[in-house]
């Protein structure tokens, strides 16, 4: 079993805390919001998804509860700890940093 | 902080396993139907959705397990899980369980056990003296010869000394202690004022010495008593501060009691009473000890002040005895002042048990290796039955990391268990090595502190590791499919897996080989020491009775002496009798004086000295000293006599060149006397000793009041004991007669030391040759199992019984052979470490080399012999049809 890298590993974290901001949502629907607001760009390997979000709510930046999904299953919703916004706000920070200057160092002639 | 958050969710993870599991599938469950929905939506049909479904997923099980690891970073829980495990596991073979835990409990035990000896003797030996790592012991010297230390000597050192935090002392003393009727022979110390104050210890009642009361000759009959004989002897009396005390037959007024667990400062033996050192003649009878700088009579220590290292307390300590040296040239001349550790203290037992001790340490790790390595092969044979499992969890998904963790978990399992049952033997051999000392009232304890226990833990840990990674080394090689597959079959001498295990049983036979060796050389040397003639024979029975303790001054024991021994010698069966103070080999120390010889001129930086014995007519013919010239003391040298003298010989070779001495004068403690005799040389304190000059003077002119009385019969000791009672009881119905020994006795206990390190290294090396027999036959055991095919392939070929037997047997002596092969160079190397304790032994003897290579070989062949014969066994056609 190849494990996803690192790199790849903290961007799925990173995704999956920010789409959390808006309203706590299950497994399913995380992967289906990343796909449509990245316009079908990045696919969530789904196999990678859940042992991220076990690894988050250990981690204590989200938290689950049970719940009923929008066609009335029963879901495991995640939502944003205050920890987890914080070490997003951090993270979003970072990566701006970084894609910045990755984009200096490619446009530069 | 929202740590409870994570506080809250790893118990729930950690108690409620069985829900989170369920919720688990639940949560993938979800997944997966909405995803099915949604590719039916897309237009497949149910069957092929649920199909993509999974794909798309990638493996529920294997997401599972990730989902699990994720969790799991969860230390406690995961830790707990092994546990578990671990218990379970250990529980389904408890035949492995319980051999491997008592192969551990040996190992960690004998270490405990060593380092709680070595901290109870050597490093800590004090109980309740804090600090001990600042204390040094300390003794004079004459050119190479130790001695004690004088009293003004040491007033000068504490005054002028800028690194000493305090100079005290401590010098061990026997007391005639009576109580009502009844009267004992005591231990007790002669101290400094500062005694208590230096060591830290303070009394539980009453007070320690006042400044001062070492002073003024005879000026201060205060005693301090200790907990035990305030408990036994005073039934723990709470008034007892203030009662008086006969100690020796002077009064002493008890001052104080010593705390439950202070034994004094004395490695080996139990102090009871301690007196200021103004008392000094009361237990030490002589010149003025308090002023006389020739007396050297003091034990004493040091505590140093916090951070002075041994060397540079050594070098101003010998500064100040090199002015001592040139101010007082009379006493001082050609003697200096030695800085001892703790460890090595000269004066008590701490020296004599040191290179035994050392040994020990070496011992009892090599015990170790042996043990690691024997129950890592016990782990090895079991990591293979269990090999199944493990490719199964990793072929699941469990990270290779997992398992090691779960295999080091099931080491600590062992190794915790061991060390448990490790602390209980220390706990048990505490007071062990006091059973080598027969008929001495010694006292060696073993001290199992934070040090003795915090080293154990850290052999635990090193044993965990060991044990519980060589298995894991072994999972890392795991080849999925193949051993999923087969059980792979191996070729006799094949190469690869087994290199591993038959290291682990070299390393065992070599380290065997090694304690054998060892072994055999402390028997000879013990044997050779135990044969070596004294120079006295050791056939003649010794006792003493206890005047003193009766309050017979000397006019009346002079009376009793003479009429005790005239009765014995009409004893029947009595062939000769006679007084001396000193019984050679004992414990007891000989009288020592400053020489002048006539005609002799000293070296500038040289004060002779001799030690001497007061003995009686016909003490050379009762011991059976040969007398090389000149005459044997009679009745005539009494007090009112000219004092006279008999040497030795190594007297009249270093003193008068080999000229014939007698007639010729030497200065005793101030007096000339005339030597009339010369004896051959003898053993004085030890069988290992080399030839010292040493002389005799007749008891009548040097008179002690309890000297020794030494008897040769041809009866048996009770009888002679009796017939001896009987005589004395005729003189002094109130007397009683100290234990009867003979000389071979006192021989005997005086080579306990050597007894020890043989008896120990004797049992240890056995003990080895048995594990690594054990694992030899394992190793041999394990390979023929393996190579059933082959075994079957060569006999279907035409192989016969003996050709398998060869094979097998050649296989397993070859392992044997390269673990004696490095042994015997390790040996060469190592066995000098023995050298202190052996006695007219070569280190390199190659008798000891050649027994201990007889018996591992012997060992070796019967541990392959039962493998080989059951290779011989084998059914060729099940052979090649098990595959």
């Amino acid at each position: 079993m190849a494990k996803p890298t690192d790199l790849l590993q903290g961007t799925l974290d990173l995704l999956i805390l920010r789409t959390l901001v808006l309203e706590p949502m299950h497994g399913w629907g995380i992967a289906q919001r990343i796909r449509q607001v990245s316009k079908e760009v990045l696919q969530v390997n789904q196999g990678a998804l859940y042992p991220a979000l076990h690894r988050l709510e250990q981690q204590g930046w989200i938290q689950a509860k049970w719940g009923e999904s929008e066609n009335n299953r029963r879901a495991k919703f995640y939502s944003l700890t205050p920890d987890g916004a914080r070490y997003l706000r951090q993270e979003q920070a970072q990566w701006k940093r970084l894609s910045l200057a990755i984009n200096h160092v490619l446009e530069t002639p | 902080m929202r740590w409870h958050y994570k506080v809250s969710h790893r118990l729930r993870s950690l108690f409620h396993r069985e829900k989170a599991e369920l919720d688990l599938s639940e949560e993938l469950q979800f997944h997966l139907q909405n995803q099915i929905d949604e590719y039916i939506a897309g237009g497949m049909d149910a069957q092929e959705a649920r199909h993509a479904a999974f794909r798309s997923l990638g493996g529920v099980e294997q997401v599972k397990e990730e989902c699990r690891e994720a969790r799991n970073m969860n230390v406690i829980e995961n830790f707990a899980r092994d546990m578990r495990l671990g218990v379970r596991m250990l529980r389904r073979n408890p035949g492995f369980t319980v051999l491997t835990i008592l192969c551990l409990t040996l190992g960690i035990g004998a270490n405990a056990a060593v380092f709680s000896w070595v901290e109870g003797i050597l490093f800590r030996p004090y109980p309740l003296v804090p600090h001990q790592e600042r204390l040094v012991a300390l003794s004079g010297t004459a050119g190479e010869e130790r001695e004690q230390t004088s009293w003004p000597d040491l007033l000068d050192l504490q005054k002028s000394c800028t690194l000493c935090e305090t100079v005290f002392v401590s010098s061990i003393t026997g007391a005639t202690l009576s109580i009502g009727e009844r009267a004992e022979v005591t231990t007790g110390s002669i101290v400094s004022a500062n005694y208590f104050d230096a060591i830290g210890v303070q009394p539980i009642l009453g007070r320690g010495f006042a400044p001062g009361e070492d002073t003024g000759r005879n000026g201060h009959p205060v005693v301090v008593i200790s907990y035990r004989l305030w408990q036994t002897r005073f039934r723990g009396d709470p008034e007892i501060i203030g009662k008086t005390q006969r100690l020796d037959n002077v009064v002493h007024t008890i001052i104080g009691v010593a705390p439950a667990r202070f034994y004094g400062t004395f490695v080996g033996r139990v102090m009871e009473f301690w007196v200021p050192a103004s008392m000094v003649e009361v237990y030490n009878a002589g010149s003025n000890k308090l002023e006389d700088r020739g007396a050297r009579w003091a034990e004493a220590f040091v505590r140093l002040k916090p951070g002075v290292t041994r060397n540079q307390a050594q070098q101003e300590i010998s500064a100040i005895a090199a002015r001592l040296e040139v101010a007082y040239p009379a006493t001082n001349r050609g003697r200096g002042i030695k800085v001892w550790p703790l460890w090595n203290t000269p004066f008590n037992h701490a020296s004599h048990l040191l290179p035994t001790l050392q040994i020990m340490v070496v011992v009892a790790m090599f015990v170790l290796f042996i043990v690691c390595a024997n129950v890592g092969n016990l782990l090895l044979v079991r990591s293979f039955a269990r090999r199944h499992e493990m490719t199964v969890r990793l072929a699941m998904g469990a990270s290779r990391g997992r398992l090691v963790r779960q295999l080091v978990t099931e080491g600590l399992l062992l190794s915790t268990c061991g060390a448990a049952g490790g602390m209980l033997v220390a706990y048990w051999c505490r007071h062990a090595l006091v059973l080598f000392f027969p008929g001495d009232v010694l006292y060696l304890p073993g001290e199992i502190d934070g040090r003795v226990l915090g080293l154990s833990a850290a052999v635990c840990l090193v044993v965990t590791l060991a044990v519980g990674l060589v298995p894991a080394f072994q999972t890392r090689r795991l080849a999925l499919a193949e051993t999923l597959k087969t059980e792979a079959s191996a070729v006799m001498g094949a190469r690869g897996r087994a290199w591993f295990r038959s290291s682990l049983v070299v390393l065992q036979v070599t380290l065997s080989f090694l304690l054998l060796v060892g072994a055999t050389l402390l028997m000879q040397s013990l044997s050779k020491i135990r044969a070596t003639s004294p120079g006295f024979s050791t056939q003649v029975f010794d006792t003493s009775v206890p005047l003193v303790t009766a309050g017979y001054d000397a006019p009346r024991a002079k009376i009793f002496q003479d009429e005790l021994i005239q009765r014995v010698r009409a004893l029947p069966g009595i062939e000769e009798a006679a007084y001396a103070r000193v019984v050679p080999l004992s414990y007891q120390s000989y009288s020592s004086t400053p020489i002048a010889v006539d005609g002799y001129e000293p070296q500038p930086d040289e004060q002779p000295t001799a030690e001497y014995n007061e003995v009686s007519p016909d003490y050379f013919a009762t011991m059976s000293i040969p007398l090389i010239s000149g005459r044997e003391f009679t009745r005539a040298d009494d007090e009112n006599a000219p004092p006279v003298a008999i040497v030795n010989q190594t007297m009249v070779a270093r003193y008068w060149r080999g000229k014939n001495p007698i007639g010729q004068r030497l200065e005793v403690k101030g007096n000339w006397v005339l030597v009339v005799g010369v004896v051959k040389d003898s053993k004085y304190y030890s069988i290992e000793e080399t030839p010292r000059p040493f002389f005799y003077v007749p008891l009548r002119q040097y008179f002690a009041i309890e000297p020794d009385i030494h008897i040769r019969t041809t009866q048996p000791l009770e009888t002679i004991q009796t017939a001896l009672m009987r005589e004395v009881r005729a003189l002094d119905p109130n007397l009683a007669l100290y234990e009867m020994i003979t000389l071979q006795e006192q021989v005997n206990r005086s080579t306990s030391e050597q007894l020890v390190a043989v008896t120990l290294v004797a049992l240890f090396g056995g003990l080895a040759l048995l594990l690594a027999s054990i694992g030899l036959y394992g190793v041999m055991s394990y390979t023929v199992s393996q190579s059933t095919r082959e075994l079957g392939l060569r006999m279907a070929l035409g192989a016969g019984a003996s050709n398998v037997l060869r094979l097998v047997l050649s296989r397993g002596l070859l392992l044997t052979t390269t673990g004696i092969m490095i042994g015997i160079v390790l040996a060469l190397l190592l066995t000098r470490l023995l050298g202190n304790l052996l006695y007219q032994v070569s280190p390199r003897d190659p008798l000891a080399f050649a027994a201990a290579f007889a018996v591992i070989a012997l060992a070796s062949t019967a541990a392959c012999f039962l493998p080989a014969w059951r290779a011989t066994r084998t059914d060729p056609i099940r052979a090649l049809r098990a595959e």
